[in-house]
């Protein structure tokens, strides 16, 4: 019966999600209020069905209904009880199911919180947002659906994977759709106002918010899944340049540009054109991004059992949505006009630069992930692209990205002295060179790259503190969005010291040991305790102790593990770490020997690698102030106040 | 400056970091492409020389020898294969008879040295490259004997 009624509830979403992309866009193109205003109760609707359609299929999971094909693939009765919650996104149907009803709150989040905007303009952007639902309904019904029942009714179910029982799995895969989908609101809010031709500073006003809290949450759910990757997976790596990653880091490079752009468009009007492109951009590769990751046309981490039939049907949606806002645009924009006008040393222009080097940063970083599929579309070769052609082409690129962010904020809207800017930027170029020349010898060897890395993250928290030195006594009064950009920008100081360190001067060694032996790794000495056998709840493990000492005294106890879920015949290898503010300590355990004595480990000794998510989480904290900054909500009020009166 | 020359400096500095953008992209693709092969175009001389590439196929049933951190096996597409030396830990699901994906280099012996060893991580899952390399030595003889 459950399964029935979620079905239902899925049919009565799809047909409201075709009433909100008709009605309220009519109404708005027609001045018909009545139709317009139907836009926000019909956004309410959706997301209540889709919500109980989510939660009767949690209540199969969790009653374990195995005639329901998607439950019997996804779980099993050993399995604890939270996976069994969040294994509702463990599969292709399920996750979809996540990204339908993580934009139904988004869309009624939208709907409740645009009191100030202009009807039309809320209308017509709920519809866009309708549209973008109703394609993912049908493909979710027609090629995904959860609710399929299994004849015969199976006895168990399978396993989830046990690389996906993490507390990774738990918050990863939604902070990750919140920022995908997030930038629907900021897509449909852009098509909106070109559909309307209102686009003025007010509306980047009003985008501001939104696109920032969407940016906030793909950075928290990028890093996340990072960290993941970094505690499982056992290589001890925290980012491969695989194809998936490079698919949610798309968008957040396009969401990075458009946010830097936007601050033009509200500040001075300019750039107008070239910020709407960049919203519909953005959108466009978080469809990309679910495309790559659900079609399996992939080989990464990433891809497990997939159906191509659902990959076109998925490319079909990418390519009318794309389509649909590339011909508004080229229809619409000419109507943009220009804004205000700036000297070639302004804060524009480094605005300016940044955005070109973040697109082309998307650009250089799309074409690697992309190339292989093309290549092998069209002529069947068969090759990879690797972490070195990304690092070659990223890193050059965010060379200047960084020495401009340390003067942007310091540079004036409009014009700029550039000798007077050079003034107040001497010490911090001094003290950079200087600082980051110290670290590198205290860390261990002068290398040219760790120096410019560390240089990189000195030289951003340099112009910081030049910034707010400028402010004086009034420092206590910047308003929040300053804040939130100082602390933004100490995110990527803090992040680029951290990979710089951990890139430069880890240690890492693979080793053979039996019970009572050790290892040597730099200055660390890692002691090879022994093995002992554990349960946990759905599997047994062999638990290694290895204790890291140095000089004889103890740092930390790691105790990787091989586990042997009971519902699959495969060994998990499940790593030991030891988080530290200076060095993070890192051991996974490999096979036993023929002796049943000896096995093989892999040890890392991995100084700074948390300054990377301390970093990512900085940027996202940064993001969350400026997002709350009183003037978004005080142009609000004024804004509600003047449409108001606008009748009368 | 007049508004002309302001807008040929901004498109200019724009022009360049494209170009110099676009040349570090074909240059680094021009060095870090990683082909790959199966073990038949391997026996055939296809294999790049001097250049790292990927070899796929199956682990050869019964060739997995393990001498401390040493690992020596088969990778098989079922019509020819390719012995491979690797050091260090292997992934979880490698396993004789599964699907793998090796990349490195050959040696004037026809050895190949891998530095990364990749294999399916779902019980469903094969490396794409992997099923390739089969399905490819396969389908030639399934067309002789339609023949």
């Amino acid at each position: 019966m459950i399964p029935e009624l979620g079905q239902i509830a899925l049919l009565l979403a799809l047909a409201t999600s075709v009433v909100l992309g008709v009605l309220p866009l009519w109404g708005a193109a027609r001045g018909q209020v009545p139709w317009m205003a139907l836009a926000r109760p019909a956004a309410y609707v959706h997301l209540a069905l889709i919500a109980v359609a989510y939660a009767l299929l949690t209540a199969s999971f969790v009653q374990l209904d195995f005639s329901v094909a998607y439950v019997a693939e996804n779980t099993n009765r050993q399995l604890p009880l939270v996976y069994r919650v969040v294994g509702v996104w463990g599969g292709h149907e399920g996750s979809l199911l996540l990204w339908q009803l993580i934009q139904a709150a988004w869309m009624a989040a939208l709907a409740r919180f645009s009191r100030s905007l202009p009807l039309p303009l809320v209308a017509r952007s709920l519809a866009v947002l309708g549209w973008i639902a109703t394609g993912f309904a049908l493909f979710v019904l027609i090629t995904s659906n959860p609710f399929t029942r299994l004849s015969p009714v199976p006895l168990d179910g399978h396993d989830l994977n046990p690389l996906l029982q993490d507390p990774g799995m738990v918050v990863h895969p939604p902070l990750l759709y919140m920022g995908y989908v997030g930038f629907a609101v900021a897509f449909a809010l852009a098509l909106g106002a070109l559909l309307g031709c209102r686009l003025d500073a007010a509306w980047a006003r009003w985008m501001r918010p939104w696109t920032t809290v969407a940016w906030l949450f793909l950075t928290l759910g990028i890093s996340v899944g990072s960290l993941w990757a970094y505690q499982v997976l056992g290589w001890g790596g925290w980012w491969f340049w695989d194809p998936v990653e490079n698919a949610s880091f798309l968008p957040w490079l396009a969401g990075t540009a458009l946010i830097h752009s936007l601050a033009v468009t509200d500040k001075r009007g300019a750039f107008r054109a070239w910020t709407v492109l960049l919203a519909l951009l953005t959108f466009s590769l978080s469809l990309l991004g679910t495309f790559l990751v659900r079609s399996g046309v992939l080989s990464s981490v990433h891809a497990f059992a997939t159906d191509p039939q659902r990959g076109l049907a998925l490319l079909l949606f990418l390519a009318v949505v794309v389509g649909v806002a590339l011909a508004v645009y080229a229809w619409r924009a000419p109507t943009l006009g220009l804004g205000g006008r700036f000297a070639p040393v302004s804060r524009e222009t480094v605005l300016l630069l940044n955005n070109v080097l973040l697109v082309v940063a998307v650009a250089s970083v799309g074409l690697g992930t992309l190339y292989p599929l093309v290549l092998d579309a069209l002529t069947g070769a068969k090759i990879s692209v690797g972490p070195p052609y990304f690092e070659q082409v990223f890193v050059p690129l965010m060379l200047p990205l960084v020495f401009l962010l340390g003067i942007g904020p310091l540079a004036r809207w409009k014009e700029t002295e550039l000798p007077a800017l050079a003034r107040r930027l001497r010490w911090a170029a001094g003290l950079s060179v200087a600082s980051a020349v110290g670290m590198a010898w205290w860390a261990g060897q002068l290398s040219f790259g760790a120096v410019l890395g560390l240089w990189m993250g000195a030289w951003i928290l340099c112009t910081i503190a030049t910034d707010m030195g400028g402010h004086g006594r009034r420092l206590g009064q910047a308003p929040r969005a300053l804040w939130g950009m100082w602390l933004a920008h100490a995110g990527v100081a803090v992040f680029a010291v951290g990979v710089t360190m951990v890139g430069s001067y880890e240690l890492e060694r693979d080793a053979e040991l039996s019970a009572g032996q050790r290892a040597e790794l730099g200055p660390y000495t890692f002691h090879f305790r022994g093995v002992r056998e554990v349960l946990g709840p759905n599997y047994r493990a062999a638990q290694a102790w290895v204790e890291v000492t140095r000089d004889g005294e103890p740092l930390a106890q790691l105790y990787p593990e091989k586990r042997l879920y009971a519902s699959q015949d495969t060994s998990f290898t499940e790593p030991a770490v030891v988080h530290g503010p200076l060095r993070d300590f890192y051991a996974s355990l490999g096979e036993v020997q023929a002796d049943r004595a000896t096995w093989t480990l892999r040890l890392h000794v991995k100084p700074f690698v948390s300054w990377i998510w301390a970093g990512t989480l900085l940027m996202a904290l940064g993001g969350g102030l400026a997002a709350s900054d009183r003037r978004y909500r005080v142009a609000q009020r004024q804004a509600a106040a003047s449409t108001v009166q606008e009748p009368a | 400056m007049t508004a002309r020359q302001r807008r040929f400096a901004v498109v200019v500095a724009v022009l360049l970091t494209v170009g110099v953008a676009a040349a570090l992209v074909l240059y680094a693709l021009r060095g870090e492409i990683v082909f790959f092969r199966t073990p038949t175009q391997v026996l055939a001389g296809e294999a790049p020389v001097g250049q790292a590439f990927r070899l796929g196929g199956l682990v050869e049933e019964g060739s997995v020898q393990r001498n401390g951190l040493q690992v020596r096996f088969a990778i098989t597409d079922t019509a020819q294969r390719v012995s491979v030396v690797y050091q260090g830990l292997l992934p979880d699901l490698f396993r004789e008879g599964q699907g793998v994906v090796a990349q490195g280099r050959l040696d004037a012996q026809g050895l190949f040295h891998a530095q990364q060893v990749l294999a399916k991580h779902d019980e469903n899952y094969m490396p794409p490259e992997a099923s390739e390399a089969v399905s490819r030595a396969v389908r030639p003889s399934v067309e002789e004997g339609a023949r």
